[in-house]
Order: C-alpha cells, then sequence, then structure tokens
C-alpha cells in the first residue's frame, strides 16, 4: 500500500518522505546490508564486520550487540531486522567448535530472505594490518572475478551474483576516471575463494590508457563454502523481474549499420514541386524596366491578331 | 672491467623500466567479459593452481600479478568509453557510464498499479484534466503574494475571522461561527470516508490479484500450499480424473458446488423457504411497480455515452492539441451539458406520470 493510501495517513513531512523511501518503487534505492553478530562471535570474526562496514558505508549498518540467532535454522528474527532497518543485504558472524569463524552472507526479497551461503573465513588480514595508504570512504570498487568455477558451478554462479549486490554500492550515470582507486579481486581456485583489495595506482604510460599498479590495501579474506540455502529458481526469476516501464523505450525510425552510421527515417507528405522554396538568387531578379519591356513584347502578339 | 658490467646492468634495468612503463596490453586466453555500468570484470580463465597452492608470500604475489591484469583490461575499457570534462575546461575527466547489464535480483517486487479512486473515474468519464494551481495567490489587503493555504494564507487567519455574515435565507437566531464550524466538522469527516472507501475498494481490488500465486514464495502456508496442489492436479486435459494419488492423499471429497451441472433443491426439502419463496413471487407479480426502473435505465444509457464521447474527445485533443482543446472546451460547457440536463429531468417526469395512469 502506498503511504499516503494508508489507514493512518502520516501526519507530518517527515514521516511520510520516511515511508516513501521504504515503499516498492520502480528504480530501488541501493541496498543496504546489516552486519549482524551472533551469540558466539569471536574476535575474528568481529573484526571482519567492522571491515566490511568501513569498506561499505554509507550503505550498512553495524550492530554493536550479540543477536543469538542461527540464521539457517530460522530466519524471522533476520526478516524482522530487516524490516525494521529496511535492509535487503546481512552479513551474519558466528564460530563455533563445527563452524570456526563463520560468515553467512545473504539478501532478502520483499523481506524474506532469497539466499544465503555460509563461508568460513580461513585467513583474515585486517584494515589496520596492512600499513599502507587507504582510499576515501565510499569510493565506488571495481570488482573482478577470476576463475571459471564461478562460471561452471551453480552455487558459485549464485555466490558471484551476491557477491556483486554486496559490494557494488550505489548505481552512477557517470565516474571520475581518476577515482578509481579502488579493486576488489575474487578469485576462485581448488574450492576455495581468495577475496583480495587492492589500491589502484595509475602511472604515465605510452599510451591514453594509464598503466595500473596495485597496492595491497583493505581487507584481505581466504574463503571457502561451507552450507548454502538457495532460493528455487520459481522464485528467483520472479526477483529478477523489472517492470516493463524500466525497459530502455526504442526510438523508432533509428537504424544503425554495419559501421557504426546512424541512419534516420523522416516520412514526408507529397510536396507540390512547382511550390518549393528554393534559394533566391538575386542577380536573377527581374528589374522593373526588363519586366516592362516582357510585359510590352507579350502584347504586341495580341494585338496584330485583334 | 667491473665498470663496464655496472654500465651494463643500469642500461639493462632502466630499459626494462621503460618497457614496463610502456606496457599496457595484457595477453589472456580467454577474453573477459565485462559490466562498465557496475565496473565489473569477469575472467573466465582457469588461474594457475600451481602456483597458488602454495601459501606464503609467492601466493599473494602470484595474486597480485593476476589482479593487475585484470585491473588493466577492465580499467582500458572504462577509458575507451566517452568521456567529457566536468565543470568546464579545467574540470576532472568525467566518464559515462552504461546502464548495468548484470541482472541483480529486486529489493521488493515492483509497485503495482492502484485502482483509479471514485473522483479519478469521473474525471476520466467526464474528460476533466488537472489544472496546475500556482503557488502563491495576490493578497489584495496585504498587497503581497501569499500563499494558498497554510501559515500566513491569503485570505487572513480562518480562526480569527470576528464577522459571519447571515445568508440571505436563513434564521437570525441561528449562531453562524458554529455553523461554519460544524460545517467545516462534517466536511473533514466527508473527505475522510470518501478515502477510507477508496482504499477499501483498491483493498479489494488488489487483494484479488495475489490471491494464490502458483509458484513457490518461500513463506506460503501449508493451506496455501496444498491448495496450489489441488490446482495443479485440476490442471490436466481430464481434469485430474486420472492423476494418480500418493499413498496417503486423502481422496479428494465431492465438490460444494456440485460440480457443472445445475444443481437442484430436494423435492421435499426446507418447507418454510419454500412457502417464503412462493409468496415473494405473488407479491411481485401483485405489487404496482414496474419492474423496470426507467429513470435508472436512461441515467445509465446517458453516462455511457458521455463514456464514448469523451474517449472520442481525448483522442481528438490529442491529435488536435492546445488550439483545439481551448476551442472544444468553451463549446462544451454552453450546449452538451444543458441539454443533457433537460434530457435527464424528462424521463423521471414521464415514469411518474406512468405510474399514476396504472
Amino acid at each position: 500500500m502506498d503511504p499516503l493510501d494508508r489507514v493512518v495517513k502520516p501526519k507530518t513531512k517527515r514521516a511520510k518522505r520516511f515511508l516513501e523511501k521504504r515503499e516498492p518503487k520502480l528504480k530501488e534505492n541501493t541496498k543496504i546490508a546489516m552486519l549482524i553478530k551472533g551469540g558466539n562471535a569471536n574476535l575474528t570474526v568481529a573484526e571482519v564486520l567492522k571491515d566490511i562496514y568501513a569498506v561499505k558505508k554509507p550503505f550498512a549498518v553495524l550492530y554493536r550487540k550479540k543477536n543469538i540467532t542461527r540464521p539457517f535454522e530460522d530466519q524471522t528474527s533476520l526478516e524482522f531486522f530487516s524490516k525494521k532497518s529496511d535492509c535487503s543485504l546481512f552479513l551474519f558472524g558466528s564460530h563455533n567448535k563445527k563452524r570456526p569463524n563463520n560468515l553467512v552472507i545473504g539478501r532478502m526479497f520483499d523481506y524474506h530472505v532469497l539466499d544465503m551461503i555460509e563461508l568460513g573465513v580461513e585467513k583474515f588480514v585486517s584494515l589496520k594490518d596492512v600499513k599502507n595508504s587507504k582510499c576515501p570512504e565510499g569510493t565506488k570498487p571495481m570488482l573482478i572475478f577470476a576463475g571459471d568455477m564461478f562460471d561452471v558451478n551453480e552455487e558459485y554462479r549464485r555466490l558471484k551474483s551476491l557477491l556483486i549486490d554486496f559490494f557494488r554500492g550505489p548505481t552512477v550515470p557517470n565516474i571520475r576516471l581518476a577515482g578509481l582507486e579502488y579493486v576488489l579481486h575474487f578469485t576462485a581456485v581448488d574450492g576455495k575463494i581468495y577475496m583480495r583489495s587492492y589500491k589502484v595506482l595509475l602511472k604515465k604510460s605510452g599510451c591514453k590508457i594509464p598503466r595500473i599498479e596495485l597496492e595491497e590495501m583493505g581487507p584481505s579474506l581466504d574463503l571457502v563454502m561451507r552450507r548454502t540455502h538457495l532460493a528455487s529458481d520459481d522464485l528467483y526469476k520472479l526477483s529478477l523481474k523489472q517492470p516493463k516501464a524500466l525497459k530502455p523505450k526504442k526510438k523508432k525510425n533509428i537504424s544503425h549499420d554495419v559501421f557504426g552510421t546512424t541512419y534516420g527515417r523522416i516520412h514526408m507528405q507529397k510536396q507540390d514541386l512547382g511550390k518549393l522554396q528554393t534559394r533566391k538568387m538575386k542577380g536573377l531578379k527581374k528589374r522593373p524596366a526588363e519586366k516592362a519591356a516582357e510585359d510590352s513584347g507579350v502584347s504586341p502578339k495580341k494585338s496584330k491578331s485583334a | 672491467m667491473a665498470a663496464v658490467r655496472v654500465e651494463e646492468v643500469l642500461a639493462a634495468a632502466e630499459e626494462q623500466e621503460a618497457e614496463k612503463r610502456r606496457s599496457v596490453v595484457v595477453e589472456k586466453e580467454l577474453e573477459l567479459e565485462f559490466d562498465l555500468g557496475n565496473l565489473l570484470a569477469l575472467d573466465r580463465n582457469p588461474p594457475p593452481a600451481a602456483g597458488l597452492r602454495g601459501a606464503g608470500p609467492q601466493r599473494e604475489a602470484q595474486l597480485l600479478a593476476l589482479a593487475r591484469d585484470n585491473t588493466q583490461l577492465l580499467v582500458a575499457q572504462l577509458w575507451e568509453l566517452p568521456a567529457e570534462r566536468a565543470g568546464g575546461a579545467g574540470g576532472p575527466l568525467v566518464a559515462r557510464l552504461p546502464e548495468p547489464t548484470f541482472r541483480l535480483p529486486r529489493e521488493k517486487p515492483p509497485p503495482r498499479p492502484k485502482p483509479p479512486t471514485r473522483w479519478e473515474q469521473f474525471a476520466r468519464l467526464k474528460g476533466i484534466r488537472r489544472r496546475k494551481r500556482t503557488s502563491l495567490v495576490w493578497d489584495e489587503q496585504a498587497k503581497e503574494w501569499r500563499r494558498r493555504w497554510g501559515y500566513r494564507r491569503a485570505g487572513g487567519d480562518p480562526a480569527r475571522a470576528w464577522l459571519a455574515e447571515v445568508p440571505a435565507g436563513a434564521d437570525p437566531e441561528e449562531d453562524q461561527f458554529a455553523r461554519l464550524r460544524r460545517e467545516k466538522r462534517e466536511r473533514v469527516a466527508r473527505n475522510e470516508l470518501n478515502r477510507l472507501r477508496n482504499l477499501a475498494r483498491a483493498h479489494r481490488a488488489g487483494a484479488a490479484v495475489p490471491a494464490a500465486p502458483l509458484h513457490p514464495t518461500g513463506h506460503q502456508s501449508k493451506e496455501e500450499l496444498s491448495h496450489v496442489a489441488r490446482v495443479a492436479r485440476v490442471s490436466t486435459a481430464s481434469l485430474g480424473r486420472f492423476q494418480p494419488r500418493l499413498p496417503k492423499e486423502p481422496a479428494e471429497p465431492p465438490s460444494r458446488s456440485g460440480g457443472r451441472k445445475r444443481r437442484f433443491e430436494p423435492l421435499l426439502g426446507n418447507l418454510a423457504a419454500e412457502r417464503s419463496r412462493q409468496l415473494e413471487l405473488l407479491k411481485d407479480m401483485g405489487s404496482k411497480k414496474p419492474v423496470l426502473d426507467i429513470t435508472r435505465a436512461v441515467n445509465k444509457q446517458l453516462r455511457q455515452e458521455e463514456a464514448e464521447a469523451a474517449a472520442a474527445k481525448g483522442k481528438k485533443q490529442s491529435q488536435r492539441g492546445k488550439r483545439g482543446r481551448r476551442q472544444q472546451r468553451a463549446g462544451r460547457s454552453s450546449r452538451k451539458s444543458g441539454a443533457r440536463r433537460q434530457q435527464q429531468q424528462r424521463p423521471a417526469g414521464s415514469g411518474g406520470g406512468k405510474r399514476k395512469k396504472a
């Protein structure tokens, strides 16, 4: 229901804006992630959450207190949090003997869990352990996925989609080329996923395109995939569905050929070629003396016949 | 000799550095897939597993090299995009990104279109368009532009109105201020009632659509799922008559509606109901009131005609443009509505007349 259509109408403009922000829209807001600590989270997991929060600011919410829930058994508390804070991505960290340094990364559709993937952190290097210069907060990162596993395996494909959704940030129409400073590189090898963050240095090269040098920055994680809870194909297809209004409108009567030339078609009505307006040739204009001579030239014929 | 060697070494090192500086070309077996709207690059090449197996700085160096190559390719693609200088000649170089192509699921389902409210239906019928109002109105007394409503409005604060004229046909003893306050309260209540009615209508119409989605939504109850299973069973060519049942699935109970054939009441069922039905029938036959309400029928017909006329006019207006619309509006308000009003009065009179005769 539209917030303007609620049974109890919002009494202030601020409340109305708050409700309008949360209702389903044609073009959606940037997804916000909630970072939650489980009942038995240890230092490593807490550090991971803090670092991811630093990377994803301001589109993330870090919950300070520990929440005793089990995402794979009961999803109601996650859904409740998502509804309260209007977040559709979550990262839940916990630790126990069977699953040490556990991270559950997931996303929601319509405030219900869509996909959840459990990852184990084998090695973690935090932001403050790497003593290099960092890039400013809120930089849109470049995402690179290397490895054929990300295409072959269905679970890895969903994981790739989840990670892109998680880290991509706001969708922007323009980007400052000198500001491309941050790159997140995911490699899938040997059943492990290596996530590395680098700071990009643009060096001079002979041509227009600069040469890239990378400097290790930021959090680096060695992950291994554990359990998954993926949405069924139908539900996933339903969530991918975009409303028709968002489809780019096709401009009629414009076509392109192989060489990139744009052709346009104009439809004209039938023209009276006698009344076409052509260029005025001032030199060919009849002067009054000439005109008179012509007239007199025409009339003698008539007089002769009469 | 040592000096020569040093020179050679220095020259070789400088050449190497110059080479490195110049090379922006990266060789890859398979081309990468790019989604520049998301600043995304997908590398399908299998990474060198042997090098990455051994832990430690060697692996990091390998990963760094791989990342560097991929980033170089992505940046090369980004630099190909049409770029311009934002903010004049000295501003930063800004590239225009295309739309993201990688399909990601939405956060919430797309918004459903709301059914039109009662006023919107009427406006569409009559062809009334929304006129944009100015936000400020000229106040003669204050001699300035004031807002239409709200703080410091054009007509002065209504709470401070010290004069209320007694209208021509009103009772002189009546309290006019009380009347104005009562009328305002009634107007507000009526507006609220209409809003709730529109809301209820929208809710009813909207709820009819997602009653039982036939695909799994992840949060369906047992009843919903059994309903869906029943629908699936009946959607065969023989309407589910030959569908095998699971070992413990209960047999389908006989349908309450009695299937496709008509149902008839049993002969000696409910005597009281039969009696009341027969009496009702006799009463209807004996009454003098005509079964067909002429007024309502004629009004319905007129409304239908008006709707058609409005639809046709709407089409013509969009063809003609502003000039045509102005001319149309001037003509319409005078001629047609007057004739309509007369027409509506006549049937009511004639219906009443007919009744008296019979």
